[in-house]
């Protein structure tokens, strides 16, 4: 890396950390991946422990987010609940990385016919409303872990795609393109070393939104019944519990919702920051 | 009509064409590639592979995978979208009977979305950094990172369960579904719900893009000859800062029927959504088929209206 690199990049977390808003963000997605990376130290009750005395319970300093129909601590169930979201946030967004960078990459430094078919192919994906066609797959194939991160990253590698497409070409005839494919490099060493790298930033913007997105996705799955169904709470099945309550116990239903919320708010402010950070030109666009 | 457009036009129906041909194709093939069939729905509890096998052969689920699929295809260019496997109806008619509360509640939230967001926009550009910008940011980046259902069920323990001011559920009240007061209270919640979500882009791109708009010379122009800022800002900026709001209309038609499917499920609202959810339970394939169709045409056919739009307002696009 030249020292003007360097710069480059220390200005970029300089411009980062000034941005109360990403600051706010960054601490938000930090507590939430703590808590769920920690969840068996930190829950203060066990999620699964049912205690008839204890139904309904509005939140007191025992049970500081109350408990829900069978008695059961709604905070640890919060807490624990956070390793689900994450963990599919997290696959999902991965494959759809994957896949997209590498799908528009190829695209937008091709060109001509590869460029059409692979942009008309994510032409598709897009014009199939996301809940649709995951409610299809989920139904059918089943409802586990890896299933529903499939499914989610299916429908979300192709806006991925589009916008690195879009930076490889135009990145494609810059100057430094030429001079290293006049200097004799290879597709695949252009490709790697020259216009992925410099797509990265916008990449790295993309995952952050993108971990709000597959968070809000799989949460409206498991409301609807169809999201993962290991063991653990999942904070979308925990709002549709807390539904049949509602008149009489708000806490089950809203404390979950809200753990969303914050989380989903959290990478949003996050890659919001990233993106003004590394690029002053693109403040305040839409994702 | 210049022969360019036309040939820009036709090129871009041809592929609309193709494109539901494309997702037909990938529905059928997911659905028949899931282990596990409707007999066992159909049947319920223990059955024989006798019964099973029967029933396949019934509803023609034993022929050669391509066949069923050209089979089906045929039927439907003719308007025929099949029997429903549980109850037996033409899944048009359900379709039919489903659409009027979906196609309500969505344009209801689009209206709603655009009356916010269009005013909230401007006044966020022209104030820009000002408390007006704060607002309206904040306003985005609440929309996007709200659940809609948990939106939904909070709306309903304030405004049903707490202060009692409207119904929770339903399109309206049992035996007064003529009653348009009770229709529009009904209405309310689930519209208020899914425009709130909606509003948030619309928001941003409508600051973003009049912001680009305020920078061009020709705005200076109207200025350095004396017009006052608000004629500036709504005759001659906003129109052209519209045009890419008109696309991300159309292009939001996705994320809206999609939110239509939690936000039915919240308030039991009869629409699409709710249909969709039901046959993908039941594996009533002909019911999943027609409803992700029929949901594809309408998106399929608003993007190319709204491409060809484009093409309309904005002169300095090119047809090749």
């Amino acid at each position: 890396m030249t020292a003007a690199a360097r710069a480059d990049r220390l200005s970029v977390l300089r411009q980062f950390a000034r941005n109360r808003r990403s600051l706010v963000g960054a601490v938000v997605v930090a507590v939430m991946v703590t808590a769920g990376a920690l969840a068996p130290v930190l829950a203060p009750h066990s999620y699964s422990t049912q205690s008839l005395v204890n139904r309904l319970k509005p939140p007191s300093s025992a049970h500081w987010f109350g408990t829900d129909g069978f008695g059961r601590d709604v905070l640890s169930r919060v807490i624990w609940g956070s390793r689900v979201s994450l963990q599919i946030g997290l696959v999902a967004t991965a494959l759809a990385l994957v896949v997209g960078t590498a799908v528009g990459s190829v695209a937008g430094y091709f060109g001509g016919a590869t460029d059409t078919t692979i942009m008309r192919a994510a032409d598709i994906f897009l014009s199939v409303p996301a809940l649709f066609l995951i409610l299809v797959v989920v139904a059918l194939f089943g409802t586990s872990l890896t299933n529903t991160a499939l499914v989610i990253a299916l429908v979300t590698w192709a806006p991925v795609g589009r916008i690195v497409r879009s930076e490889c070409l135009s990145l494609r005839n810059r100057d430094f393109v030429h001079a290293a494919a006049a200097l004799g490099a290879g597709h695949a060493r252009i490709l790697g070393r020259h216009l992925l790298v410099n797509a990265l930033p916008i990449v790295i913007v993309q995952a952050s939104l993108l971990l709000g997105q597959t968070i809000l996705i799989e949460s409206g799955l498991s409301y609807l019944g169809l999201g993962a169904q290991p063991p653990l709470p999942s904070w979308g099945n925990m709002v549709v519990e807390g539904r049949q309550f509602l008149a009489s116990a708000w806490w089950i239903a809203t404390f979950p919702g809200l753990a969303i919320f914050v989380t989903v708010l959290g990478f949003n402010l996050f890659g919001d920051g990233l993106r003004d950070a590394s690029d002053p030109t693109l403040r305040g666009r839409s994702p | 009509m210049e022969p360019g457009l036309r040939t820009y036009i036709l090129k871009r129906v041809a592929f609309a064409v193709l494109m539901l041909v494309g997702v037909s194709i990938i529905l059928f093939t997911i659905m028949r590639l899931a282990p596990g069939g409707p007999e066992a729905v159909l049947i319920g509890g223990e059955f024989s592979q006798d019964a099973a096998a029967q029933i396949r052969q019934r509803l023609g689920l034993d022929r050669p995978l391509a066949l069923q699929y050209l089979g089906w295809a045929g039927a439907a260019l003719r308007g025929d979208l099949g029997r429903s496997f549980k109850t037996g109806d033409p899944v048009s008619s359900l379709i039919l009977d489903r659409l009027g509360p979906t196609v309500q509640l969505t344009f209801g939230a689009l209206a709603l979305a655009l009356v916010v967001a269009v005013p909230l926009g401007v006044l966020a550009a022209v104030r820009r950094g000002t408390l007006w910008d704060t607002l309206g940011s904040a306003v985005a980046l609440f929309g996007v990172s709200f659940p809609s259902f948990w939106l939904g069920i909070m709306l309903i323990l304030l405004f049903s369960e707490v202060f009692h001011l409207l119904p929770p559920s339903g399109l309206s009240e049992y035996g007064r579904e003529g009653d348009l007061v009770a229709r529009v209270r009904h209405a309310i919640l689930p519209t208020l719900t899914l425009g709130l979500i909606q509003m948030a882009s619309f928001m941003r791109f409508t600051r973003s893009s009049l912001l680009e708009v305020l920078r061009q010379d020709y705005v200076r122009t109207a200025r350095a000859k004396g017009l006052g800022g608000g004629r500036v800002v709504w005759r001659h900026a906003l129109r052209n800062a519209l045009i890419p709001v008109v696309t991300v209309v159309g292009l939001s038609l996705p994320t809206l029927v999609g939110g239509a499917v939690l936000t039915e499920t919240v308030f039991a609202w009869p629409g699409i959504g709710r249909l969709a959810v039901g046959a993908v339970f039941e594996r009533d394939y002909p019911v999943i088929m027609g409803v992700n169709l029929m949901v594809a045409a309408v998106v399929i056919t608003a993007n190319l209206v709204t491409d060809l739009a484009y093409c309309v307002i904005d002169p300095r696009i090119s047809y090749r």
